[in-house]
């Protein structure tokens, strides 16, 4: 037999849309299966990593991977309707076809951090990358420690999943802390900065592990609460997100100092970035 | 080009275009210098004597005029806007297309660029210098970029020594020039009655010996040693010859980022004349019936507002921070990629720059004060 064909060189591959789920006014879930039986069969990703996915005519996106890496069915697509191509997206009902290239980057270092608590730091609305995360540590719960996740969101009405994480909240080992900077009628969490709710988080710093991913506004903040905590600077991540074209460190617009994101990242160690970060503009 | 003086050839000035049909009867289309709106562009020579002489361009910040040498020579220009830059990543083209059938199924198939085999007479030391970090950018081990490898395979590359190198030139400052030393099948070094010719490959080789030169004496070699020396001397501009990353990266928040993007325009000239520049935009042209879609690729520049662009937001909204990202990925982060500058001392930036900003002379404002 011969090998599957891979994914990241080369044009897409044809995929279909298994299903599409209004998530938020503004968010969809696309599951996605390759029309290659095989390459489906074969196809393998890391949480953090991401996919380039074509709409027929229109062009590329960059879109982190949300499903599980151990579901081979289908590969799920958190997606905000904001571009051409993102908008051209959100109208596909299943049975469409669309183009996949990946997986590209690198993860989280989900590996390294066994038997450790894992804090997870996300801003905006709603965070692709880390959500994939919470399902990850969820379905393998033995092998880390406590879980907390720290959410913040402008408005209370931009929280969405928000009965995923009701529904969190719940679970043992499990603390959910979200913040909105304006409340709502029956919001149920807290008013304010996300930053404000560090000092609530119930996790050990000696052994813990966090991953950021959201406006770098918010992660310089919540690196800047969770390093005075004392999280060492070796277990703070983030994903960086910026214009990307190719996907293989080829096009240059994501380059930031000596990395391409889409090759060397977008999930970065803090250490590697943090000078650059505070800057605006790169 | 030095290095093996024991094997340069000399080939006498008539006998330049024996070369050239020894390339084209190989196969090779021969690119040489040529005169198109009021510059030196590289293009297709129709016979071997089409070579023009006598051409030299004056250059300035802002400023290209063309103008005669009075000695009649061959290659005293130093550069022309472009380097061989177009020749392996091509200014536009298709990477794949795909096709969709009534059903709405979708094709996808990579497209195979067209390549001829191409002989360029009159490349530069800087470009050769330049060539090398686009071929460590293009293919990189194990991400070989399909279309610049199939173009890079089949250049033949007649480099010349530069004798007269521009007001914006700085090569030597940066290690790149003025004369040819790695990088070339054939390299030139043009006195007044021929050319001291070495071989830098096995097929330069075999082009060498094809045409039967008589070897070059000890007097036409250091000859042209001397000129290689008085044209590194006769440079007057320059960049520091330290390694500048600490020092640019330690002056993000320098008041001179200010100044210099108030007078940018960021057309991009700089990037699209720049020899090392490879940032692409790909796009998608589909056909008007709908049936199918072409995904393009086409230089893109750091300087646009769409370069960093992300849903909703420009990373890089303002030309400060744009030129800012230009210069310290050229001279400072792109030692971390790279192994060293991305500068090759060609000073085309300085040269078609519209407002006529001179790097040389932004480097040295920012780093004043030494290290960091």
């Amino acid at each position: 037999m011969n090998a599957p064909p891979s994914l990241d060189a080369g044009p897409p591959h044809a995929a279909t849309v298994v299903s599409r789920t209004q998530e938020s006014p503004s968010i969809f879930t696309l599951q996605l299966r390759l029309d290659d039986a095989a390459a489906q069969a074969a196809y393998r990703f890391a949480p953090g990593q991401f996919n380039m996915l074509y709409l027929y005519g229109v062009g590329e996106v960059p879109i982190s991977i949300m499903s599980d890496p151990e579901e081979r069915d289908v590969i799920g697509h958190a997606i905000r309707a904001q571009g051409r191509v993102t908008q051209g997206l959100s109208r596909l009902q299943p049975g469409d076809k669309v183009g996949i290239r990946g997986p590209f980057g690198r993860g989280w270092p989900l590996q390294e951090v066994s038997g450790c608590d894992v804090v997870l730091v996300t801003g905006g609305l709603g965070c692709a990358p880390v959500v994939s995360v919470i399902h990850y540590v969820l379905r393998r719960r033995e092998r880390f420690g406590k879980l907390v996740i720290v959410q913040g969101v402008k408005h209370a009405e931009d929280l969405i999943w928000r009965e995923q994480y009701e529904r969190w909240a719940k679970l043992p080992d499990t603390q959910v802390l979200v913040a909105a900077s304006e409340g709502a009628a029956f919001w149920p969490w807290h008013v304010g900065r996300v930053t404000e709710l560090f000092a609530l988080a119930n996790y050990n710093p000696e052994c813990a592990v966090a991953m950021m991913c959201g406006p770098e506004g918010m992660m310089r903040s919540a690196a800047d609460s969770l390093l005075a905590r004392g999280l060492p600077e070796s277990r703070l991540y983030l994903s960086m997100e910026r214009n990307m074209q190719c996907a293989v460190g080829r096009c240059g617009h994501c380059q930031v100092g000596g990395a391409f994101v889409c090759r060397d990242g977008p999930v970065f160690n803090w250490g590697g970035v943090k000078a650059l970060l505070a800057h605006k503009g790169f | 080009m030095f290095s093996r003086p024991d094997h340069a050839g000399f080939l006498p000035l008539a006998q330049l275009p024996s070369l050239i049909a020894e390339l084209m009867a190989l196969g090779y289309q021969c690119l040489g210098p040529t005169r198109e709106n009021g510059a030196i562009v590289m293009r297709e020579l129709e016979s071997p004597n089409d070579l023009p002489r006598g051409l030299q361009a004056e250059q300035a910040p802002g400023r290209y005029r063309l103008t005669s040498d009075p000695h009649k020579r061959y290659f005293a220009w130093a550069n022309g806007p472009q380097a061989i830059k177009p020749q392996t990543f091509a200014p536009q083209e298709s990477l794949w297309r795909v096709e969709r059938d009534a059903a709405g199924h979708l094709q996808f198939a990579a497209v195979q660029p067209a390549v001829t085999r191409q002989a360029i007479i009159g490349v530069r030391a800087c470009d050769l210098a330049a060539l090398a970090l686009q071929d460590a950018h293009f293919l990189r081990e194990g991400r070989r970029d399909p279309q610049y490898a199939q173009r890079r395979d089949q250049l033949f590359l007649v480099a010349v020594q530069c004798a007269e190198p521009a007001a914006t030139c700085f090569c030597a400052s940066t290690g790149d020039g003025p004369t040819p030393t790695a990088g070339y099948d054939l390299a030139l070094a043009e006195l007044a009655d021929g050319f001291v010719t070495v071989a830098g490959s096995d097929r330069g080789e075999a082009v060498l010996n094809g045409l039967k030169l008589a070897p070059a004496t000890a007097q036409q070699i250091e000859a042209a040693r001397q000129q290689g020396q008085a044209a590194a001397a006769a440079q007057t501009r320059s960049l520091p010859g330290r390694h500048l990353r600490d020092s640019l990266m330690s002056r993000l928040e320098h008041p001179r980022w200010d100044a210099v993007a108030a007078r940018c325009l960021a057309c991009g000239n700089c990037t699209a004349v720049c020899p090392t520049c490879f940032c692409h935009a790909e796009a998608d042209i589909p056909a008007l019936d709908g049936g199918r879609s072409e995904h393009v690729r086409s230089w893109d520049s750091c300087f646009g507002e769409a370069h960093g662009h992300l849903h909703g937001f420009n990373v890089r909204a303002d030309i400060r921070s744009r030129y800012r990202q230009w210069l310290t990925h050229k001279l400072a982060t792109w030692h971390d990629q790279f192994g060293r500058s991305g500068c090759v001392g060609c000073g085309r930036c300085i040269a078609w720059c519209p407002v006529g900003i001179d790097l040389t002379e932004e480097v040295a404002v920012l780093t004043e004060g030494g290290q960091p």
